[in-house]
């Protein structure tokens, strides 16, 4: 029982990153029809933005505000993934908008590009970031039960996001003009929404919200130039899974992958558990081969 | 220059493409061992990108997962390599990870003749596998790229993980003797450079009649308008798992000629990174065309082995530029570029004198 619960809570807390990294994904490629394989670097860039923040922390400000830097990174972390990814729609993405595939690989350019550049500012080993002191310890559930509070707090924060975009994307007037693009371009632009500033505004949230996805992974451990490879992938398959257009597509996508991957890796051993994992979202796709919350059009190329 | 263009066009590709290959299979000739294993490498590269061509640059089906093929068909070799080198020893990384007898599965591969077919075949099992259970349910563009990236992701982990079945991160190497002959002196290596020229050759006289036939035009067909074909009354999905499984056994017999210049597989060597940079050697010659990724594929694997070695940071730099360049600037590769060239200078001439050829558009025919 014990460990059931360990795991599923494992499961949990593996789905709650994903599902933040995916977030994004899954918003630019709705709208745009663009795959953003740099969304990884984002990640990165996240990381190493809270990285910055502790280091200014630690050599500019009196010990006693140390624990205070994290929500700062937080901060800090989304409004330079925000930045940048404003800044890579407008130079290069706004070109390839369309064209998927093209976009795939341009995209993974940038984030070989991205990851070099890291490479040759913080260096090529890894880096660790010490997590405030608040967050040492963890929650005893029940004998044999600890429930970390980094990763707890990880969970806290995903919901918060995910309410937020919830908020954003269905109750606020820039949703509704993004909800609109997302169904009818042409229509939208017709009446009077400027397609382009909506497009670039939702593509830097995206990125804001996978620098957000980054912060956080320093919490779990050390970080390096090619942290978001480890997850972009996964992230992808929450987009093909849960499908695309809808957040309840994306949260149900993270859910089921995390979970699953974190229980067949406990029955089996890491390598078969993924191999598992892939063979069931094939095996899914057979049934719903648009994901599992699919916008309904009537177009036949959609 | 008025007696170049009696011929007719036919004639002309005919004695270019005899020319190259006299120049490839004279290069033992006039190159060092050194270059000439470098170029047996490029050449084998050449062949997967033709595979991934007619799949890309034809069926407009982009798959990321060639390296999986790739590494299957080199394991494939390997493994009987392996076997051959340790004679009747089972292969000492399986004695490492306490295994005492030759698992069943490496037991035929003691065969060159099963070897060789299982590098064929099981790449293309595995393309028509993972094709029937996607294009048959209309699964199509990135969602299927991302399931063959996902591909790429499990089967390394699966080869890094099995570590006693498959030698593990270290992957296969530590052989030299194919048929009892070692392979590391010249003449062993020559045999390979033009085993691999002649596999080449082979390749690409396939690839041009598939495309040149019925079935071609209809991968065009599907690339440009799936639907329309489907219409038409063809089903795509057989057609895609057919050429799918056609590129996939093509990456197969590359990754096979790649053990013999190169003497080692290892899992790094079919991961995402490696995948994706076979896309762009398609994608850098010009896609869709057949010489055009023969040349883009030499010329970006010469590049790759030259300024890697030296320059290992500036190549990634580099190499991501090419992604983005190639991609916004020129999606038809060098090829496309040659003939933007070809057309701005016959407009120019045009210009000056009206003739009939410059009104009547050519076709253009794929080379």
């Amino acid at each position: 029982m014990e460990i059931w619960i360990s795991q599923l809570f494992n499961g949990l807390s593996v789905s709650s990153i994903l599902l933040l990294i995916a977030l994004g994904l899954a918003v630019t490629f709705g709208l745009m029809r663009v795959i953003n394989m740099a969304h990884g670097e984002f990640i990165m860039i996240g990381a190493y933005g809270a990285y910055m923040t502790q280091q200014i922390f630690k050599s500019a400000l009196p010990k006693s505000l140390f624990d205070a830097y994290f929500p700062v990174a937080l901060l800090a972390s989304f409004v330079l993934a925000f930045a940048i990814g404003y800044l890579l729609e407008v130079t290069l993405i706004r070109f390839l908008y369309g064209r998927p595939l093209d976009s795939l690989l341009a995209t993974w350019g940038v984030g070989l590009m991205l990851q070099q550049l890291a490479r040759t500012i913080f260096g090529a080993p890894n880096v660790a970031v010490s997590s405030p002191t608040w967050l040492d310890g963890g929650w005893a559930l029940m004998p044999g039960v600890v429930l970390p509070y980094k990763r707890l707090f990880i969970i806290a924060l995903v919901a918060f996001c995910l309410f937020a975009m919830y908020l954003y994307i269905y109750r606020s007037n820039a949703g509704r003009r993004m909800r609109a693009v997302m169904q009818n371009r042409d229509m939208a632009a017709c009446l009077g929404i400027s397609t382009r500033r909506v497009d670039a505004f939702t593509f830097a949230i995206g990125s804001g919200i996978a620098g957000i996805a980054g912060c956080a992974l320093t919490l779990i451990g050390p970080i390096g130039p090619s942290i978001g490879t480890y997850y972009i992938v996964d992230a992808f398959m929450v987009v093909v899974l849960g499908g695309v257009g809808k957040l309840v597509g994306t949260v149900a996508g993270a859910l089921g992958i995390g979970v699953f991957n974190t229980l067949f890796e406990w029955w089996t051993d890491a390598s078969l558990g993924k191999v598992l994992v892939f063979l069931c979202i094939v095996a899914f796709l057979q049934w719903k081969p648009m994901g599992m919350f699919a916008v309904r059009s009537r177009s036949l190329d959609g | 220059m008025q007696w170049m263009s009696r011929l007719p066009r036919r004639a002309w590709l005919l004695i270019g493409y005899a020319a190259a290959a006299a120049a490839l299979f004279s290069a033992p000739l006039y190159l060092n061992d050194f270059r000439l294993n470098l170029l047996a490498k490029c050449l084998a590269f050449a062949i997967v990108a033709l595979g991934l061509d007619l799949l890309w640059g034809y069926t407009g089906i982009l798959s990321l997962g060639h390296g999986v093929f790739f590494g299957l068909g080199a394991y494939a070799m390997a493994m009987h390599l392996k076997l051959a080198a340790g004679g009747s020893r089972i292969p000492d990384f399986m004695g490492w990870m306490g295994l005492t007898k030759l698992p069943w599965f490496w037991e035929p591969f003691k065969s060159f003749a099963f070897a060789a077919a299982m590098g064929l075949i099981l790449p293309s099992a595995l393309a028509l596998l993972l094709g029937f259970f996607t294009f048959r349910n209309r699964i199509r563009g990135v969602y299927f790229t991302i399931l063959t990236q996902a591909l790429v992701i499990i089967t390394v982990t699966l080869f890094v993980g099995q570590q006693a079945y498959t030698g593990g991160t270290n992957g296969l190497t530590g052989y030299t003797k194919l048929f009892g002959y070692s392979l590391t002196s010249g003449t062993a290596k020559t045999m390979a450079y033009l085993a691999t020229a002649a596999a080449l050759l082979a390749a690409f006289a396939v690839c041009r009649y598939l495309v040149n036939s019925r079935f071609g035009k209809v991968l065009r067909a599907i690339r440009d308008g799936e639907n329309r074909t489907r219409f038409l009354g063809y089903d795509p999905a057989y057609y895609q798992m057919a050429v799918f499984a056609v590129s996939a056994g093509l990456a197969g017999l590359a990754g096979m000629l790649f053990v013999l210049h190169v003497g080692i597989i290892s899992p790094t060597m079919m991961a995402i990174v490696p995948s994706i940079e076979l896309v762009l050697l398609v994608a850098i010659g010009g896609r869709g065309t057949l010489i055009g990724v023969v040349i883009g594929a030499i010329l970006l694997t010469q590049a790759k082995s030259q300024l890697s070695a030296s320059y290992p940071d500036f190549w990634l730099f580099l190499l991501g530029a090419l992604f983005i360049v190639v991609t916004v600037f020129m999606p038809g590769g060098i090829v496309g570029l040659i003939r933007q060239a070809r057309q701005a200078i016959l407009r120019r001439r045009s210009e000056n004198e009206i003739t009939l050829d410059s009104i009547v558009p050519k076709s253009n025919g794929v080379v």
